[in-house]
C-alpha cells in the first residue's frame, strides 16, 4: 500500500423512522436511539467518517431522515453519507442541503445507472458512492450483485458493476459482502482486493466485521481504505481508538485519536 | 468584540453548504447562506465553498451574479475564505477544466495530482505548516485535516503557500495572499482541527 494513504474508520448507523436500529451499547448515552447523538459520540471518539443508511420503508419515514441529516449537520464535524432510498437528483439534493457530504445509491443504480452520472454531473463524483451488495455463486465462479439486503439476484457480475459505476461517475465504493454480513467472521477478502483492483477509486470493505484484526486485514489484504463495521462499535466491544491502534499495529497509518 | 461576527457564506447552488454555516456558527459566527450582494457587502468576512468540477462551479457562480460580488468582497480587504475547489476557483485557471477562467484573484494554475496515487484524496491528511500563520494558531505543527480532491493549487508566487500535504508528492493545500485564505482541505469536516481553524478565521475580524 501506497504509504501515502491513511485508511479511514467508519461506523454504520441503521436507522429506520429516524431511530437506529439495534440497540446501541454506549453505557452514558442520553439516548441510545438517536442517530444524531449517537453520531456526535463517534465525532468525538475519533471515527473518520459515518454512514446513515435508512432502512425506512415508508416515504414519510424518509422525510425523517432528512431531519436527522439536518440535525446530524449541527452537530457533527466529520464527513457524512446517506444511503438507502436515493432514487434520483432530487432525493440527492434533499440530503446534500441538509447537510450530507455524500449520498449512497444502490438498488435504484442497478436499475437504472444514470442515477449515478445524473447525481455526479450536478454534484460532483466525489459525492456519489455506489453500494453494492454482492454474494459468490460458485455455479458462475463470480460475485453476483444483490439487492434488497440480499433477498434479490441480480444478473451482475460485482466487480464488472464496480467499474461500471465509477465510469458513470461514482467516487467511491460502499462494497459489503452478502456471505460474511453478520457473521463476524471477517471480511470477504477475495471480494475486497477483486473489487480494489478493478477500479482506482477509494473501495470501503463492509460485511463480516468481528474484531480488530478485520478491520486491519481489510486493508492490508484487501486493498480498501476504508473499512465499515456497525455492531462491534455499537456494542461497546471496541472503541474507534482500539481499532486505529490495531490497525497501525498492522503499518497501516491512521489519523491518530484526540 | 461583542457582536458576532457576520460570515457570508456564497450560495451558489451546490452541494452541501450547511455544514460549513453550522461549523462557523459553532465557532461564534452570525453565518448566513447568500447570493444576495448587499448582505455579502455587509458581511463581516466572506466564505467561498466549492465541490464538484471547476468550471460547473465558475458557471454556477457566474449565473447567480456572482463573480463581481466575490471580487468586490476581496477588494474591500473583510477577511475571505475559499474552501476546496472554492479555494482552486481564486486561481487562474484547472487543468480540470482548460476553458474555464477562474477569479485570478490567486495568481497560478489549478494542476492535477500525481496519477500514481489514488485520484481523488479522499481521506484525512497531515498537514506541514510552512510558515506562522494566525489561522493556524493553536492547531500544533501537524494538524489534521479531512481531503477529498484530485487537483491542488500552484501559485505563481510560491510564498502564498501556507501549508503542503505528502500525497504521491508534496502538495499545495493552504494559501494565504492579503486578506485571502484558501484551504484545499475541508475545515468544516476536520473535526476539531477544523473548527479551530475557523475559529481563527473567524476571530482574524476586526472588533
Amino acid at each position: 500500500m501506497n504509504s501515502d494513504i491513511v485508511a479511514r474508520v467508519i461506523p454504520c448507523l441503521d436507522v429506520t423512522n429516524g431511530r437506529v436500529v439495534k440497540g446501541v451499547n454506549f453505557v452514558d448515552l442520553r439516548d441510545a436511539g438517536d442517530p444524531v447523538e449517537l453520531a456526535a459520540r463517534y465525532d468525538t471518539q475519533g471515527a473518520d467518517e459515518l454512514v446513515f443508511l435508512d432502512i425506512t420503508a415508508s416515504s414519510d419515514g424518509r422525510d425523517t431522515m432528512v431531519d436527522v441529516v439536518s440535525r446530524t449537520a449541527e452537530q457533527v464535524f466529520i464527513p457524512f453519507t446517506v444511503g438507502g432510498g436515493i432514487r434520483e437528483v432530487a432525493d440527492a439534493r434533499k440530503m446534500l442541503r441538509a447537510g450530507a457530504d455524500k449520498v449512497s445509491v444502490n438498488t435504484a443504480a442497478v436499475q437504472r445507472p444514470e442515477v449515478i452520472s445524473d447525481i455526479a454531473a450536478e454534484f460532483g463524483a466525489q459525492c456519489v458512492v455506489c453500494a453494492i451488495d454482492a454474494k459468490w455463486d460458485a455455479s458462475q465462479n463470480r460475485w453476483t450483485v444483490y439487492l434488497h439486503g440480499g433477498r434479490t439476484a441480480t444478473e451482475l457480475d460485482a466487480v464488472q458493476w464496480a467499474e461500471r459505476a465509477v465510469s458513470l461517475g461514482a467516487g467511491e465504493i460502499l462494497l459489503t459482502s452478502m456471505d460474511r454480513d453478520g457473521t463476524r467472521d471477517g471480511f470477504d477478502i477475495a471480494l475486497t482486493k477483486a473489487v480494489s483492483s478493478a477500479v482506482n477509486v477509494p473501495v470501503i470493505a463492509s460485511g463480516g466485521v468481528g474484531n480488530l484484526q478485520h478491520l486491519a486485514e481489510g486493508v492490508t489484504e484487501g486493498g480498501a481504505t476504508g473499512v465499515l463495521a456497525a455492531s462491534i462499535f455499537h456494542f461497546g466491544d471496541h472503541t474507534i481508538a482500539e481499532a486505529k491502534d490495531v490497525m497501525s499495529a498492522h503499518g497501516i497509518r491512521v489519523r491518530p485519536v484526540g | 468584540m461583542t457582536a458576532r461576527p457576520r460570515v457570508a457564506v456564497l450560495d451558489y447552488g451546490i452541494g452541501n453548504l450547511r455544514s460549513a454555516q453550522k461549523a462557523l456558527e459553532r465557532v461564534g459566527a452570525d453565518a448566513v447562506l447568500t447570493q444576495d450582494a448587499t448582505v455579502v457587502s455587509a458581511a463581516d468576512a466572506v466564505v467561498l465553498p466549492g465541490v464538484g468540477a471547476f468550471g460547473a462551479c465558475m458557471d454556477a457562480l457566474r449565473d447567480v451574479q456572482l463573480e463581481t460580488v466575490t471580487h468586490d468582497a476581496v477588494a474591500s480587504g473583510v477577511p475571505f475564505l475559499g474552501i476546496c475547489v472554492g479555494m482552486q476557483m481564486l486561481f487562474d485557471g484547472s487543468e480540470e477544466d482548460p476553458d474555464a477562467r477562474g477569479l485570478g484573484i490567486i495568481p497560478g494554475q489549478v494542476k492535477w495530482i500525481p496519477s500514481s496515487v489514488q485520484r481523488p484524496q479522499m481521506q484525512w491528511n497531515q498537514l506541514n505548516i510552512r510558515r506562522d500563520e494566525p489561522m493556524f494558531s493553536d492547531l500544533g505543527e501537524h494538524p489534521w485535516m479531512y481531503f477529498v480532491h484530485s487537483l491542488h493549487g500552484v501559485p505563481t508566487d510560491s510564498d502564498c503557500v501556507t501549508a503542503t500535504v505528502q500525497y504521491g508528492d508534496t502538495l499545495n493545500v493552504a494559501f494565504r495572499k492579503g486578506n485571502v485564505f484558501a484551504t484545499q482541505f475541508h475545515p468544516e469536516k476536520s473535526a476539531t482541527a477544523g473548527l479551530g481553524l475557523l475559529h481563527n478565521f473567524v476571530a482574524s475580524v476586526k472588533s
